[in-house]
């Protein structure tokens, strides 16, 4: 059913730690693997090991340069996938109910069997979290794993999305962002927490945390100076400090 | 975004279907008998014809049926019950004026009114888009209407008022296009607000996601190049104003009349293809599809 | 309308068969979920050492290695000229008998085999194997890949870089990365950095390339390549002048107390004042006399000279002194050099000492060291470091690298907590390896084990006519302390017949006619190359893979191996095992699936092949086999009483027993049963100061690491390098050759020293031209999976800012890149976060057409390409007459990124230049379209 519900009882979602992801791609695969098997179609890929290969993914890790004002170019590596957003476009927008916003934990899903394709979602969704299928003819998204957070066949410790439980780095946390004490909703706090494209009005779930200032060791140097005076300006003085300095330990 | 043949004949030959309906409903020309039939065949063949091409680009048409039930948030679904509906009661009409000699007035403005909601509709398909910034304004549902009801009132032979429309068609579309092609800059959405990096510095993509293709950069990819957009433009307007209006304005003949109706249709398909295009959607700043 | 019920516990699997990735070498324990008996999904082994649940890209695609299209199918024979990929498929039977119709006749000269392995994870297996065919020609790849850093180590502090030791995530707060852009430790190295990053504590990457860690890196230093050594000998100066180094770590646990002989005149000048028992002499501050460093209660003093027979010795770290104080190494002296600011060269010297002194902490452990001293807790000093090829393949990464280690020492910071920790077998001194042997007798085994450490120019692999005994060269005078050997030199040395020509060359997994060789196109004209009557100049060429890469086109006979789900594998301590810095551990991979295919584990291959040639070692005196195949040499296989392959689940007459122990035929199946792998941990009064910890040495000898304890002291000064200057200075009955005596005399300098990589011929070729490991691609075999290939199909030519501007290039135009040696073509894109004379691409991304099952219309070979064609395995000609190895005049270990180029716009040819024609592919080419998905 196409209308948003009035609330949710959580938002489940992802934070993203830009300042710790280091590109590996490990979640884009893991997620893959995973989702090839279960919810819904397999992701398929066409001309896999042609010349134009290309295929269905829910999670892909984008890499951006920022160039400061002063100071050497940074680079950042940005993994995407659906934010679950709370006023989600893609759900409004879909003729026949196959997109919803699941009541219980606020989770964007595709019912692929009343979907027709008709990839107005996608159009929708700002983020290019929406991929159709072309073998199946479906569209495909992030479920936020839904088949395994609750999900009684896995231990307690795996019910949490693949992307997550597979990240080397701990790039990747899982939660209520609902709730203010969950740990997600901490870190968001701590770390400043921000929207992607919040001029778009979807107010995503999903939060990235900003990276740190980098380059910043120069500017200890004169803090730290003291630290460098030398024992003695020339050799012979060298050992003498060694001498006393020995008697010392 | 890619441009698509199925939608733009779709909306090209719905609005111009509906659009000539619109006209029929409203007694324009106040036809019956068998003029009456060829005026409604047309019309059907446009709008049938178009909404069929509609269900090309669909992964799985045969459940079509089940984009009825969501009227009350999408505009997709609005369509479909909007384009029946008016397909239905402007039946009924025509049944009334080629078999039986009657005309149902009521039934005719409220086919017509019908037929004009479905072309309102479908224009609110793209207008209400956000993520496409070039589509997401009032003047698009504007344009969808001008378009439709000028076609229709120029291949309902109503000559003033079809010189009059297009003049004011072919304005609103210049107009649309000065506006549109600030619009992605002037959104506020950018690659410094996709990302949340824009404070440390100028943002530029590194590495796509991915060497190989997918769904994404083939919907939203697509760019044309701004020569060859310009051109389209001049071509475009020609078609869809200038040459029928001139034709209209010179002593009538039926000849001329075809002439500026094919010119007019061509010229719709011309600047549909380039409202598709042209139209940038926001996923391309993520892969630096567009700077802008 | 109601939202759809969903249901949210479906099942996962059938079945979860727990084993070792193979995607990488670093052997990260997996689930693999089983569904009607086929791979359905893989994911991380929580209770594994090393990964602890998490897997990398490559891993989690390992579904899509063990489906692709590109896997042989069954033994191959050539029937068209190598090089085609022509082959017809034959049986076992058949592939066998041809194997040893060719080998056993070279029993009778053993070296004219050559046996090579590349990715080889069973080395302690292969060169057994090789040592019972009793060749002297047998390595695996360490030479082309890290030697440097392994040898470093060892040499240094008896452990090193690479997988064999990791910082101390868990109390570090200062890691530098040097040249790491991935390592074998890939899943820990992530899972540390993401520890730290959550402690917010301080990363600083030194890299000329700002990607993957050294992006998250909080502070990078983009510095020139090849001049790490430099920069580090700077970070020294600075320390040492101001005091700020741990002078009691020195005197206690290094040689830096030791006495050095300094009388230029004396055939022992350089070398170690040493007791009659051969222990190296220092002075106790106590008592003010001589005595051997590991007396109980000796306090060895720094700065006592000695004079002895009218010598004077001097302590190791009185010529260090000398040496690093000198301004050569000021921080405004190398500034240029290195492309660092002087500013930053302090500043990240002044961060280091406020790390590793003013956040020096304590943990309460009670510890005894090696001269019987109980230390009541073990103080922390949390800097750390890593490093990898970065410094390792460049043709001064020996020296650089020892440097990094003297740096470490110098801060007291290895083997204790925060700082950088061994990983067992390691600590290991050099005396507790082997020396090389090449000692060949017709039909017998080698004398010992082929690769080792030398000690001297006596240990030396030369025949009695001083030419070298081994096809490649290693533990000659060119590269002495060639510790891994120089897989790199074997193909172009047998091809031109120096030191001697051989019959055949027999391949193990590594793709030496594309991406693991240097001048591609001439390894394969090297190949193919026929003699005056038309005979191949190799004449044989025997090779197994598991997959359809560009070297199976190089072969006259293929032994197709299974895939890694697919076969016994043994991850063992006497190899390169997955221990942990607070635990021993050794695993396996078993068959989780039964090929479908005619292919089997190359392993148990070379087991038929040793039992048909009745090879001792794997025969009884009666010419019965000892094994049948790998899983029963596995379980039974000894090699010390005690020791086997496996250190888990041994039998002892009590039972079960751990490390030492006999045989257990139940041993694999307890592997399986705990998931692959076996852990020991060791105990928490012997984690720290091992090569010190007497609780640590007896450990190691309770489990087998070796026979006793062996407590050591790190090797500031490497006496082993003095020798051979001395050597090239004259003394000694072996001499080196007169060219190269100066290269020994100034290279094989003991202390640490900078020196620029040999530049012949480089004028006009400025920019250096480096690749980089793609984080999601294992060089050349990752490109077969459908999956990863998406991420990287192609591989544009990153460069930076400056030179786009400088040469009119804007992203997607193509560039000519020349070096001195070759010219490619190819695509380019744009990067700021890059050293600004420096170029790079990703690894092994360029394909050849016809390989990996893939279309000849690819990205991989239409964008795609090979750094490796502007490589060259040898230095241009000097005008002295001589072939000079472009690589560490030490260890000889490949100096891939000593390359410099030109670079020059040009316009988009048709594909990336240059381009061969297609080969054959022997299993066809891929499906077009895929949705694999094995469960309903
Ligand atoms: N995903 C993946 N993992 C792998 C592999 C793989 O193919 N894929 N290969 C495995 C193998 S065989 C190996 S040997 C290891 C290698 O692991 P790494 O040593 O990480 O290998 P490289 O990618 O060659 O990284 C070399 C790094 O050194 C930098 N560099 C080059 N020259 C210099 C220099 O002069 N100074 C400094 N400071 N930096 C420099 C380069 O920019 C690059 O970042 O990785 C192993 N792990
Ligand atoms: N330009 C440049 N060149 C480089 C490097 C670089 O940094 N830059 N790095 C160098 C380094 S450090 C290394 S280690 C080399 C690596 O280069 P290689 O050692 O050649 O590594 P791969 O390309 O992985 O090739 C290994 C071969 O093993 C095969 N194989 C894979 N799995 C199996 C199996 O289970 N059984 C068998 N029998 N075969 C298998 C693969 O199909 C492939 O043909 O590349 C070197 N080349
Ligand atoms: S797995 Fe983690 S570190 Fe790797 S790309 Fe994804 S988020 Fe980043
Ligand atoms: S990210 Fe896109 S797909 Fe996901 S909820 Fe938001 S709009 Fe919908
Ligand atoms: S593609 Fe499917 S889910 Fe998306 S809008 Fe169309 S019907 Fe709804
Ligand atoms: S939550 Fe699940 S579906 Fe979503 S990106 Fe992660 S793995 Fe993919
Ligand atoms: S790092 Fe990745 S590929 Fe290597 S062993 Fe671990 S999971 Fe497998
Ligand atoms: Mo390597």
């Amino acid at each position: 059913m196409t209308t948003l519900p009035e609330r949710t009882e959580k938002k489940l979602g992802l934070v993203i730690d830009l300042d710790t992801c280091v590109g590996c791609h490990a979640c884009v695969i893991s997620c893959k693997g995973w989702n090839t098997e279960n919810y819904g179609a397999p992701l398929s890929d066409q001309d896999p090991y042609g010349a134009n290969p290309s295929g269905t993914f829910l999670n892909r890790v984008h890499s951006y340069e920022i160039t400061p004002a002063s100071g050497p170019a940074q680079l950042i590596h940005f993994p995407k996938s659906c934010l679950h957003c709370e006023d989600a476009p893609c759900v409004t927008v879909c003729p026949t109910g196959a997109t919803y916003k699941r009541t219980e934990d606020g989770i964007v899903l595709v019912n692929e069997s009343d979907c027709i394709g008709c990839g107005l979602c996608a159009w929708a969704c700002p983020y290019g979290a929406r991929e159709m299928d072309a073998a199946a003819g479906v569209m495909k998204k992030c479920t936020l794993c839904v088949d395994r957070i609750y999900n009684e066949n896995l231990p307690e410790e795996d019910q949490i999305p693949s992307c997550v439980r597979t990240c080397p780095a701990g790039a990747r946390h899982f939660g209520d962002l609902g709730d203010p004490n969950s740990d997600v909703s901490q870190l968001v706090a701590e770390r400043g927490g921000m929207d992607l494209m919040p001029e778009q009005g979807t107010k995503p779930v999903n939060k990235y945390l900003p990276p740190r200032p980098k380059d910043q060791i120069d500017e200890q140097i004169d803090i730290l100076a003291p630290l460098l005076a030398p024992v003695s300006e020339e050799p012979q003085g060298f050992f003498s400090w060694l001498d006393k300095a020995l008697e010392r330990i | 975004m890619h441009p698509a043949p199925s939608v733009i004949v779709f909306t090209s030959l719905s609005g111009l279907g509906f659009g000539l309906l619109l006209w029929l409903g409203f007694g324009f020309p106040a036809v019956s008998g068998w003029v009456a039939f060829v005026f409604f065949a047309i019309a059907y063949l446009l709008a049938v014809g178009g909404l069929i091409a509609s269900t090309f680009h669909l992964g799985h048409p045969e459940r079509a049926m089940k984009a009825f039930t969501q009227w009350r948030s999408s505009w997709l679904s609005r369509e479909g019950v909007c384009a029946v509906a008016a397909l239905l009661v402007m039946a009924l009409y025509g049944a009334g004026l080629v078999f039986v000699g009657e005309r149902w007035s009521l039934l005719g403005w409220i086919g017509g009114l019908l037929s004009l909601g479905t072309v309102f509709t479908t224009s609110m398909i793209y207008g209400q888009l956000k993520t496409v910034p070039r589509w997401h304004t009032p003047l698009t549902p504007a344009l969808f209407l001008g378009f439709s009801i000028g076609g229709g009132a120029l291949m309902a032979g109503q000559v003033t008022a079809a010189i009059v429309l297009l003049i004011a068609v072919g304005a609103a579309q210049i107009a649309y296009w000065v506006i549109g092609d600030q619009a992605l800059s002037k959104s506020g959405t950018n690659l410094a607000s996709a990302t949340g990096l824009g404070a440390d510095g100028s943002v530029r993509p590194f590495e796509p996601p991915h060497t190989g293709s997918n769904y994404l950069l083939h919907e939203f990819g697509y760019v044309v190049a701004r020569k060859h957009s310009q051109k389209l433009r001049v071509i475009g307007l020609l078609l869809v104003a200038v040459i029928p209006v001139l034709c209209l304005m010179l002593p009538f003949s039926h000849a001329l009349a075809a002439l500026a109706v094919l010119s007019h249709v061509a010229g719709v398909l011309c600047v549909r293809w380039l409202f598709f295009a042209e139209a940038e959607h926001v996923v391309g700043l993520y892969y630096g599809v567009r700077t802008t | 309308m109601a939202q759809p019920q969903l249901d949210l516990s479906p099942p996962v699997s059938d079945e979860i068969r727990k084993t070792t990735c193979y995607m990488c070498a670093c052997r990260c324990g997996i689930n693999v979920h089983m569904k009607d008996g086929k791979v359905a999904y893989i994911e991380g082994n929580r209770d594994h050492p090393v990964n602890k649940g998490v897997l990398c890209a490559k891993g989690s695609a390992g579904i899509m290695q063990h489906n692709a299209p590109s896997r042989l199918r069954a033994p191959l024979k050539r029937v068209g000229p190598r090089g085609s990929g022509q082959f017809e498929e034959i049986s076992w039977d058949e592939a066998l008998d041809l194997a040893v119709e060719w080998l056993e006749p070279l029993r009778a000269d053993p070296e004219k085999l050559a046996f090579f392995t590349g990715r080889d994870q069973s080395q302690s297996f292969t060169s057994f194997w090789a040592q019972n065919f009793g060749t002297p020609n047998y390595a695996a790849h360490g030479g082309f890949c890290s030697v440097n850093m392994a040898a470093a180590g060892i040499y240094t502090m008896g452990g090193a870089f690479w997988e064999f030791g990791p910082p101390d995530w868990d109390h570090t707060k200062l890691v530098m990365l040097f040249g790491v852009a991935e390592d074998h430790d890939s899943n820990p190295i992530k899972m540390g950095i993401g520890k730290i990053k959550a402690r917010g504590a301080r990363v600083i990457g030194v890299n000329p390339i700002r990607t993957g860690y050294n992006a998250v890196a909080d502070d990078w230093i983009g510095i020139t390549p090849g001049t790490d050594g430099l920069f580090i000998l700077s970070l020294i100066h600075v320390l040492m002048k101001a005091g700020k180094i741990d002078l009691d770590y020195l005197a206690r646990y290094t040689n830096a107390p030791v006495l050095v002989n300094s009388d230029p005149k004396s055939p022992e000048y350089g070398l170690f004042l040493r007791d009659d028992d051969g222990k190296p002499l220092v002075i106790d501050r106590e008592t003010g006399k001589l005595t051997p460093f590991d007396q109980p209660g000796v306090r060895p003093d720094l700065s006592a000279k000695y004079r002895q027979a009218g010598i004077t010795h001097v302590p190791v770290f009185h010529l260090m002194a000398e040496r690093y104080l000198s301004d050569e190494y000021a921080p405004e002296a190398v500034a240029d050099r290195c492309g660092i600011a002087a500013t930053k060269i302090r500043a990240v010297a002044a961060e280091i000492a406020r790390v590793a002194f003013d956040e020096a902490f304590e943990l309460e452990a009670e510890w005894t060291d090696f001269r019987g001293e109980t230390h009541k807790t073990m103080t922390g000093r949390p800097v750390s470091f890593h490093s990898m090829r970065g410094v390792s393949a460049h043709a001064n990464g020996f020296q650089t690298c020892r440097a990094l280690h003297v740096l470490q020492i110098l801060l007291g910071t290895v083997e204790v907590p925060g700082g950088f920790r061994f990983k067992p077998p390691y600590p290991k001194p050099v005396e507790a390896h082997p020396t090389p042997h090449c000692g060949v007798k017709p039909n017998s085994p080698l004398n010992g084990p082929h690769l080792g450490f030398v000690r001297g120019p006596d240990d030396l692999a030369l025949k009695e006519d001083g030419t070298p005994a081994r096809i490649d060269k290693a533990f000659t005078w060119e590269n002495p302390m060639s510790a891994h050997g120089l897989m790199h030199m074997v193909i172009s040395n047998a091809h031109s017949g120096d030191p001697y020509k051989i019959d055949t060359l027999f391949m193990y997994m590594a793709n030496m006619s594309w991406n693991s060789s240097m001048n591609t196109r001439g390894v394969m004209d090297m190949l193919t190359d026929t003699d005056e009557n038309g005979d191949y100049v190799i004449p044989r060429i025997i090779y197994s893979d598991a997959y359809s890469s560009e070297m199976v086109a190089y072969a006259d006979l293929i032994l197709p191996d299974t895939t890694y789900l697919e076969r016994h594998d043994c991850i063992s301590l006497l190899d390169r095992p997955i221990c942990e810095a607070d635990a021993a551990a050794d695993a396996i991979r078993w068959p989780v699936v039964e090929p479908d295919r005619d292919v089997r584990g190359f392993q148990t291959v070379l087991v038929q092949l040793a039992n048909k040639m009745k090879l001792p070692g794997f025969t009884d005196e009666d010419g019965t086999a000892k094994y049948t195949d790998y899983a029963d040499y596995i379980t039974n296989h000894q090699r010390r009483p005690g020791i086997g392959p496996l250190a888990g689940w041994r039998m002892s007459d009590i039972g079960l027993t751990e490390g030492r122990g006999d045989p257990n035929e139940g041993q694999l199946d307890s592997y399986i049963s705990n998931g692959g792998f076996w852990v020991g941990h060791i105990p928490d009064e012997a984690l720290y100061y091992k090569p010190w910890n007497t609780a640590y040495q007896d450990w190691a000898v309770k489990i087998g690491i070796y026979d006793t304890p062996q407590p050591y002291l790190f090797q500031l000064y490497v006496e082993p390098m003095r020798k051979f200057q001395l050597a090239a200075e004259g003394h000694g009955d072996r001499q080196p050759p007169d060219h190269l005596r100066d290269q020994i005399k100034e290279k094989l300098d003991p202390l640490p020293i900078w020196y620029e990589t040999d530049q012949t011929g480089n004028d006009g070729f400025t920019v250096n031209a480096l690749t980089q490991r793609p984080m999601a691609m294992y060089h050349s075999w990752g490109t077969q999976n459908a999956w990863l290939r998406q991420i990287h199909g192609r591989n544009p030519l990153y460069v930076p800012t400056k030179l786009m501007r400088e040469h009119g290039l804007k992203d997607g135009d193509w560039a000519k890149v020349t070096s001195l040696h070759g010219e490619i073509t190819v695509p380019v894109m744009e990067m700021a976060a890059l050293n600004d004379n420096t170029v790079w691409t990703w690894n092994a991304i360029g394909k050849r057409k016809g390989a990996w099952a893939l279309d000849k219309d690819a990205p991989e070979t239409q964008k795609g390409f090979l750094l490796n064609h502007l490589i060259h395995e040898l230095l241009p000609p000097k005008g002295d007459g001589l072939r000079w190895a472009n690589s560490d005049p030490i260890t000889g270990q490949a100096a891939w990124f000593d390359l410099k180029v030109k670079i020059e716009r040009t316009t988009a040819p048709a594909q990336s230049q240059p381009a061969f024609d297609p080969i054959t592919s022997p299993v066809g080419q891929g499906p077009d379209s895929l949705a694999w998905k094995v469960g309903k």
